[in-house]
């Protein structure tokens, strides 16, 4: 595995096939997760951000299909490669979800200690029931749950504890790689803050690496020590979080930060022009140039490579660097 | 002078359960007034359970409260005339949050422009009835040619909310009651909406209550303030003494939760979430925060704290300032700021409009 990373995405691509055409919800995303870094991807709804989140996993849909490229886990190979067994195998285990909005992730009919005990009994057997009943109390503690959280079913629970236990389930095996798909978007900013601080502890505490998809720039730039930015289907920008803040390079990465409105200032709110593109009708050349202030000749044709410098990575003609 | 839209006292106890009858008071006890000769816009926040969509649901006339009045124009809600009701239902207006549930799939979006229009008689002829419509959409930023003759789904959440907001705007409210119009909008299109609401106070002089969880945006759009828990107001004021400078513990909870996006700033400080933010539980007597309050102290359990008038645009609701005056009469007027409606234009229109 080249330079240490936990998981290696190279030029993955999810493509829905539609009546009406194909629908390159991924188009060609690479990027590495390095070992215990919690690196975030924003983008705007439809940007294909959730579609690659749950493809990592081959947790994707029909009509959502893999077209390309490859996801390379440590000490596992291809996980496009792998057949249904050995998919079966590192789920949860070595790659775990944690879902978004967990009010429809859990199973309704169950008890939250049964959900828990699930995963653990199909990857591990061979503990005894008291071990498993100690070893759930433990992951529930971890996410600061009390042990009668347990006994409990999903509709007893507040959305905050929900997500809680959803972290429970999503770390009980001590995954290498969490993803975790928009872990808070339906939370109120205080539960939201202790969800995150939860995550973090746990991953911090496994030694787990964490992608966090969403679309809050504010959480992200709290939250995460690397962000990667997504358009249309593509990575446009990858950097640490505070370069990215401080000094973004892609003009869609700039305008997206003007616009979200902070408490430092008031100011007229700036928006971004036009809208983004409909995956099916993506425009030629770079997909951001018909809104893009810097658009220039070669943006209307000629698709931006990524390319690398100190440490970023950026897909924009403004930036004719190395190849990354 | 009769204010526009006055609460007085409004509580809204919602009841459940047949055996074991359980009640909650989603509104507790509100004063307030919205007047027309210098329209503003408030923010109203809080978290969910806070009783910020019931509030707006009360200005709206939707469900009537269970104690105290809403006042229009000088008459409680429950007494108007038919006409007099029709007026009401004009000249407030509701954009709601999804901007998808408040279509007809099987109309194209011109029908919720036409209807009202025809409804509340705007225009005698159809070349004026279009017009209005045209002037409308330029006035949120939507071409008209690429807006109407298109169903919902052909068109992206951004611009679907902002035909509701052109919606409203067509028939010339008084008042908009916006509720979370934008939580459901990508962020890049977020700002397009804000603007558009604040360009319907300054230029056309209309009213905005707007209801939401973000004081983000509050902050960057509101004039003024109110900020619930659990029903009740625990804090009002300009926006500007509110969240630049919050004095309730519940409100300084809220401010530094949010996280911001710059990654050098801390998100939020030690020792400052007590309790169970999502407890559905409230004590009977005593301040409702009580228990999630990091800097409690003696009188806080003993009886419910008054709001207490301790800078000039600015009241909260703790006993940490109870060296200050209570507000006069609860009535949250008396902390908001309000500049007079000067531009020519606004005037001109409250001519047209009546």
């Amino acid at each position: 595995m080249k330079n240490g990373a936990v998981l290696t995405v190279n030029d993955l691509r999810v493509y829905y096939d539609t009546p009406a055409g194909t629908v390159k919800a991924v188009d060609g995303v690479s990027f590495d997760l390095r070992p215990g870094e919690r690196l975030g991807l924003v983008g705007e709804s439809g940007s294909g951000k959730s579609t690659m989140a749950l493809a990592l996993m081959r947790m994707h849909k029909p009509p959502a299909r893999i077209a390309g490229g490859e996801v390379l886990l440590d000490g596992v190979g291809d996980v496009m490669e792998l057949d249904d067994e050995g998919l079966r195998r590192i789920r949860l285990d070595r790659l775990a979800l944690v879902p978004q909005g967990a009010m429809n992730s859990l199973n309704p009919v169950m008890r939250v200690r049964d959900q828990l005990a699930d995963g653990i009994r199909t990857h591990e057997p061979g503990d005894d029931r008291d071990a498993l009943t100690a070893r759930i109390r433990a992951q529930l503690a971890r996410v600061g749950l009390d042990a009668d959280v347990g006994g409990k079913f999903p509709h007893e629970l507040s959305g905050g504890m929900k997500q809680r236990v959803a972290i429970a389930i999503g770390t009980s095996l001590s995954p290498s790689v969490i993803i975790a798909d928009e872990p808070t978007s339906a939370l109120d900013v205080v539960v939201q803050r202790q969800v995150m601080e939860t995550l973090r502890s746990v991953q911090e505490e496994i030694g787990a690496s964490v992608l966090i998809v969403g679309h809050d720039m504010g959480l992200m730039a709290q939250i995460a020590d690397r962000m990667g930015v997504m358009y249309a289907g593509k990575l446009v920008e990858l950097a640490p979080v505070h370069d990215l803040f401080t000094n973004p390079q892609h003009p869609y990465t700039r305008l997206l930060i003007e616009s979200v409105p902070t408490l430092m200032a008031k100011r007229a709110l700036a928006s971004i022009p036009g809208a983004p593109p409909t995956l099916i009708n993506v425009p030629p050349g770079c997909p951001f140039h018909p809104r893009c202030p810097s658009a220039f000749e070669p943006c209307d044709s000629e698709v931006p490579l990524p390319t690398s410098q100190n440490g970023r990575v950026v897909s924009c003609h403004l930036y004719p660097g190395e190849a990354a | 002078m009769t204010a526009f839209l006055e609460m007085t006292n409004v509580s809204k106890v919602f009841s459940a359960g047949i055996i074991r009858r359980q009640h909650t008071v989603a509104v507790d006890d509100v004063t307030m007034t919205i007047d027309e000769q210098s329209p503003s816009i408030l923010a109203v926040a809080g978290e969910s359970g806070s009783g910020k969509t019931t509030l707006a649901r009360l200005l709206l006339g939707v469900i009537p409260p269970s104690s105290g009045e809403v006042i229009y124009r000088g008459q409680s809600v429950d007494d108007l005339s038919r006409e007099q009701r029709r007026t009401y239902l004009r000249e407030i207006q509701p954009i709601f949050q999804d901007p998808f549930e408040s279509y007809n799939p099987f109309y194209k979006v011109d029908h919720v422009l036409t209807v009202p229009a025809q409804k509340f008689q705007l225009a005698a002829t159809k070349q004026e009835t279009t017009r209005l419509i045209h002037e409308a959409l330029d006035m949120v930023g939507l071409q008209p040619a690429e807006t109407l003759g298109r169903f919902p789904h052909q068109l992206s959440g951004g611009q679907r909310q902002r035909v509701m907001v052109a919606r409203a705007m067509l028939l010339r409210p008084r008042l908009i009651v916006a509720d979370e119009p934008v939580s459901m909008v990508d962020a890049s299109l977020r700002a397009t909406i804000l603007e558009s609401i604040r360009r319907m106070k300054q230029e056309l002089g209309i009213s905005v209550v707007y209801i939401t969880h973000d004081l983000t945006t509050a902050y960057q759009i509101a004039d003024n303030i109110l900020v619930m828990y659990k029903g009740s107001v625990v804090e009002a004021g300009s926006v500007e003494q509110v969240i630049r400078d919050p004095k309730h513990p519940y409100t300084q909870l809220l401010v530094s939760s949010i996280p911001q996006p710059d990654p050098s700033l801390p998100w939020g400080a030690e020792g400052e979430i007590a309790g169970d933010p999502e407890s559905m539980e409230v004590a009977a007597v005593g301040c409702k925060f009580v228990d999630r309050c990091p800097v409690a102290f003696a009188p806080c359990a003993g009886q419910r704290p008054p709001l207490y008038h301790e800078h000039p645009s600015r009241a909260a609701a703790c006993f940490r300032y109870d060296d200050a005056p209570t507000l006069e009469g609860e009535n949250l007027d008396l902390v908001f700021e309000r500049q007079l409606a000067s531009q020519p234009a606004s005037g001109s229109e409250e001519q047209a409009a009546n």
